[in-house]
């Protein structure tokens, strides 16, 4: 292999006394602060910043139409066109859930039930949102579409009690699906 | 020796208002230092630390509208409850002394600062400084040196190889910039006549800031012709003050990249928190010294100093308010500085210490005297004495050349 010599460049007077580089840095780092305390530092629109250099300040502003459509969030569970819970609790997504945060109990549709050839529904449906750790794999094992991840990420609570969504709650988040749910899509 | 109780009562009152001041700068200038850096880095920093109502048991917290300047109380609440924990292989007792070592002189060497103009109280001027002393600088030199001690304590007492080394660099460089330091103030004080800070001031405000002569007996050519000399002092002395508050360009000894956290790297808690306040309080004290010598100190300027009442205390006031803006403008350029300038390589502070900044306040000590002297020795000495200058400069020039040529790779 070829050695290759690397010489220091040579410095003119100016640069050897640097007070003038310095100087140039000042300037710089000195237009950077202008900059940004009057919202116009360089790429602060596209970043959608809040007015002081490109940051955006998160609980007021958030970037929620930026996301992408595949995005995955808090898991939740949807009811069809017709209010029926997809959910015929079979378990899969309990079995399959990684860090085990999934817990059915499952329950029988009475017989004068609308939906009674169904034959099972979830008695109780809990995810910890502790344990999550956000994978979709529930979503796409699930054989009848019930479960999948939505955009939203904002999950909080002052105590464990609150970070375990419940039944109601993942129907609240999750609403109605209308049609079957495009799960194969190769962006998911 | 009878003791004024008027002086001692004074003396009290001043010690306690002054360190109040002093304080407060340094949590002030914590907050600059990450607002201004987050700026000049398009970040916002800090911007809305509250008044923690909901631990007491209140609904909402409380959010006051200055934009996180309660930042300081939660940091010093912080490092108060942090666990302090001493590591058992430390040696005890320098380990505790060490980080007073280093808060103590910083502390001390405001003393000396005039804050204001002496305040009329009965019929005795009281100096707004806490001693007037007439050795000045040189008290600040001789204490503001003692923080090393501090340092290289606390990089040894760790008993741990990065702190040492730490220790070890802020050793070495201390003693290099205190060289510098104190020949680089020689002109300023060959011009002044005196070394009482009071008295450099008081001559600044009738005559004229030592880098703005602009008014006063600062008119006369002989004060131009003095700023060349001043100017070089000014440079060389405000470097050495980044070296000797450990600030960056020149923070070699906590250097995280190469020595972990230097010589605090085992220091946690409040112990951890007093070297960082000695590093701001030498900082506040670096900028009140640079203040006072060469921006004129309390003065407003511009001649109007001459026109306001002496001794009232409306007056002082004012000038107190003038000196802490003054103070507070080096604060911030300390911290374009450090958000601007890269870290020096260890070898690359030593030459410019020893090699440029030495020889330099040296040739720039006769420089001040030839033209001080300009009025006595005559055109014909002057030109003897500046041929002389320059021929011993040439040769410095070339001796430090010969110094700095690194050794051939080869020949080893």
């Amino acid at each position: 292999m070829a050695t290759i010599k690397v010489e220091r460049p040579k410095l003119s007077i100016g640069e050897k006394v640097y007070f003038g580089a310095i100087f140039k840095g000042m300037i710089i780092t000195l237009r950077h602060a202008f900059r940004s305390l009057f919202g116009k530092s360089v790429g602060a629109d596209e970043l959608n910043s809040s007015g002081m250099g490109i940051t955006m300040q998160y609980p007021e502003q958030k970037w929620d139409d930026q996301l992408p459509e595949y995005y995955r969030g808090v898991p939740a569970l949807v009811t069809d066109e017709q209010d029926r819970e997809r959910c015929v609790s079979c378990q899969l997504c309990e079995f399959i859930c990684p860090p085990k945060a999934i817990k059915i109990t499952p329950g029988e549709i009475p017989g004068d039930d609308e939906w009674a050839k169904v034959e099972k529904r979830p008695k109780e449906f809990d995810i910890d949102m502790i344990r999550c750790i956000y994978c979709g794999m529930c979503e796409e094992v699930c054989p009848e579409q019930a479960i999948y991840l939505r955009p939203d990420y904002v999950v909080t609570g002052t105590t464990r009690k609150d970070m375990v969504h419940d039944k109601n709650r993942l129907y609240e988040i999750g609403g109605k699906r209308i049609g079957l749910v495009n799960k194969w899509n190769e962006l998911k | 020796m009878d003791i004024d109780p008027i002086f001692l009562l004074a003396a009290a009152i001043k010690i306690g208002v002054f360190i109040g001041i002093t304080m407060t700068f340094v949590s002030i200038c914590v907050i600059f230092e990450r607002r201004f850096s987050a700026v000049l880095q398009d970040r916002v920093g800090p911007n809305r630390t509250m008044i923690p109502l909901t631990i007491l048991g209140f609904k909402k917290d409380f959010a006051l509208p200055i934009g996180g300047l309660t930042q300081p109380v939660a940091d010093g609440l912080k490092f108060i409850l942090k666990e302090d924990f001493t590591p058992s292989y430390v040696r005890k007792f320098f380990f505790w002394i060490a980080p007073a070592l280093v808060v103590v002189p910083a502390l001390l060497t405001m003393a000396v600062i005039p804050f204001g103009s002496p305040m009329e109280f009965g019929d005795t001027f009281i100096p707004m400084a806490v001693a007037d002393l007439n050795v000045g600088p040189l008290f600040i030199f001789a204490i503001a040196s003692l923080s090393v001690y501090g340092i290289t304590l606390a990089g040894w007492a760790s008993n741990s190889k990065y702190p040492f080394f730490g220790g070890v660099r802020s050793c070495a460089q201390m003693i290099s910039y205190e060289i510098a330091l104190g020949l680089s103030v020689i002109p300023v004080l060959m011009m002044f006549g005196t070394l009482n800070l009071g008295h450099i001031v008081e001559y600044q405000a009738a005559n004229g800031w030592l880098l703005i002569p602009a008014w006063g007996e600062g008119l006369s050519l002989e004060r131009w012709l003095m700023l060349i000399p001043l100017g070089i002092s000014f440079v060389i002395f405000t470097t050495s003050i980044f070296a000797e508050t450990n600030r960056m360009p020149f923070d070699l000894p906590e250097c995280e990249t190469e020595l972990v956290g230097g010589y605090h790297t085992e220091y946690s808690s409040m112990k951890f928190a007093l070297f960082f306040m000695g590093e701001y309080a030498a900082m506040v004290v670096g900028s009140a010294l640079i203040v006072t010598l060469f921006f004129g100190g309390w003065s407003i300027g511009f001649g109007i100093d001459g026109l306001l009442p002496t001794g009232e205390w409306w007056v002082s006031l004012l000038h107190i308010g003038c000196f802490l803006t003054k103070v507070t403008v080096f604060i911030l350029f300390f911290i374009l500085v450090r958000w601007t300038v890269p870290r020096f390589r260890y070898d690359q502070l030593m030459n410019l210490g020893w090699i440029v900044f030495f020889e330099t306040a040296l040739i720039n000590v006769f420089l001040a005297a030839l033209v001080i002297a300009y009025p006595s020795i005559g055109p014909a000495g002057f030109a003897g004495g500046f041929a002389t200058l320059i021929v011993v400069t040439a040769l410095l020039i070339k001796i430090a050349k010969g110094a700095t040529q690194k050794p051939d790779a080869q020949a080893v």
